[in-house]
């Protein structure tokens, strides 16, 4: 089980690879959503401090559902995700790997390029270590989250905007606390503990149970 | 004596029972609505506490926000039971839910603006109800997008099903979110309910105004559910033999 979970990341992550422009081009959507919004609303040092948390996971909130489309769909095209269906493996476990290797290939760039965001938004370097860490334990949740409306859309017309449509709600949580530390974070003496806690316990249970609905998911879609 | 537990799960049966059931419904629904609004706009205070009579939009207001989160969760139950029986009644039960639900939240949205304008002095405000009531509105709408954007039936019915399902899952967290967005200060929420301390008569005229709404709601889905019934089993000889379609 463990080693079919193995073969499947590794083979996702190696065709994403070679053909490395999908994953740049979700990154660079995230840069260049952030970059425009100071041009929206002025240059003001503290007016973009204020927005910064929004911006910044609203921005990732965006990036992270146009990959989505992408988790299932090239499979189903050929075929192997039929394939998948039929193996002996639990379902799950390889809808976790699929998504993991997503996250790897979508969320995790984001989080390493977050600090480019913290210094265009004037953030204090302990700002932005909150930005990165709670980055990090959010947009996990995204993908599995994101992964279920992806099965459940798999194949349809117009599957990218009607994926936002059905995901953006469920996303909520996230956004308001991880723009929440955030913005806790600029305060100085607000514990961030809760925060951090809140995000890992969304993030355990998306683990959890996102895989398991994301298999029943697909395989309602594929029969 | 053995009980068919699924005999109103066939379509062919539970058309004609929908019939019977609609006209009660309807006269339940005009009778306690009118009752309802009545008792609240005449027999209750002008004035409460420092709302004039403006607050009289209580009525419908309370009773279409009560509806709608009550239709989601009916809404999810039919799909559930669908999923479990495998029941196509359920499914179109659940569908011609989900549209009344979505109305209800958009009525109670609409009528809660009117009743901040003039109270409040603005259209609207990122208060946790209203802002929980409007994302309710979105998952309503995103239910019934996926539904329609599926064209093969038994896909969409299940699709759709899962959707709803992994909303209220949801719900609850998205809830406990908007209502306190600094886990730190949670201690001091106070967004309970003020049902208590609301005077007898208004207390009286939004319940029956809400059970009126219920019956409303009722008569409505059973009406969607058997045009849906008739839409969905248009090739079967039942429907052709049907009265109404002669």
């Amino acid at each position: 089980m463990f080693k079919s979970f193995l073969t499947l990341l590794k083979r996702d992550l190696m065709l994403a690879l070679r053909r490395k422009s999908d994953v740049f081009t979700v990154l660079f959507f995230f840069v260049i959503v952030i970059s425009i919004f100071p041009l929206g609303v002025g240059f003001e040092a503290d007016t973009l401090r204020k927005i910064a948390p929004g911006v910044v996971w609203v921005a990732a909130l965006l990036a992270s559902t146009l990959a989505l489309e992408r988790i299932f769909a090239n499979d189903f095209a050929d075929g192997t995700l039929e394939q998948m269906l039929m193996t002996p493996q639990p379902l799950s476990v390889l809808v976790f790997a699929k998504v993991i290797a997503h996250w790897l290939l979508t969320g995790l760039p984001l989080v390493l390029i977050a600090p480019l965001a913290g210094l265009q938004y004037h953030l204090s370097l302990p700002t932005i270590g909150t930005l990165m860490l709670v980055l990090l334990i959010g947009t996990p949740v995204l993908s599995m989250i994101g992964a279920i409306g992806a099965a459940l859309t798999l194949g349809l017309r117009g599957g990218g905007v009607l994926i936002s449509l059905l995901v953006l709600p469920l996303y909520i949580p996230v956004l308001v606390y991880g723009a929440g530390a955030i913005s806790a974070s600029m305060q100085g003496d607000v514990p961030l503990q809760a925060y951090y806690l809140l995000l890992s316990a969304f993030l355990l249970l998306a683990l959890v149970f996102a895989p398991w609905a994301t298999a029943a998911a697909l395989r309602i879609s594929v029969e | 004596m053995a009980i068919n537990w699924f005999k109103y799960s066939a379509p062919s049966s539970f058309y004609p029972l929908a019939g019977k059931m609609v006209p009660v419904f309807m006269t339940l629904a005009i009778v306690l609505t009118l009752g309802g609004l009545y008792w609240g706009f005449f027999q209750t205070p002008e004035v409460l506490s420092d709302q004039k009579q403006y607050y009289k939009i209580i009525y419908v207001h309370v009773s279409s926000a009560w509806m709608a989160m009550w239709l989601y969760v009916v809404m999810v139950a039919w799909a559930v039971l669908g999923l479990i029986f495998n029941t196509r009644v359920s499914y179109m039960m659940a569908s011609a839910t989900a549209v009344t639900g979505g109305i209800m939240t958009a009525i109670s949205l609409w009528t809660g603006a009117f009743w901040g304008q003039t109270s409040w002095g603005t259209w609207w405000d990122w208060d946790p109800r209203m802002t929980t009531q409007l994302i309710l509105l979105f998952l309503y709408i995103g239910y019934l997008a996926l539904q329609s954007s599926i064209e093969d039936t038994r896909r969409s019915d299940r699709a759709s099903a899962v959707l709803a399902m992994v909303g209220l899952a949801i719900v609850p967290v998205i809830y406990y979110s908007i209502n306190c967005p600094n886990p730190n200060e949670c201690a001091s929420l106070h967004q309970e309910s003020s049902l208590e301390r609301v005077e007898s008569n208004i207390l009286i005229g939004m319940l029956v105004t809400t059970l009126g709404f219920w019956m409303y709601c009722f008569t409505v889905i059973l009406m969607r559910v058997r045009n849906i019934i008739l839409r969905r089993e248009s090739h079967t000889s039942w429907v052709a033999r049907l009265e109404e379609m002669q």
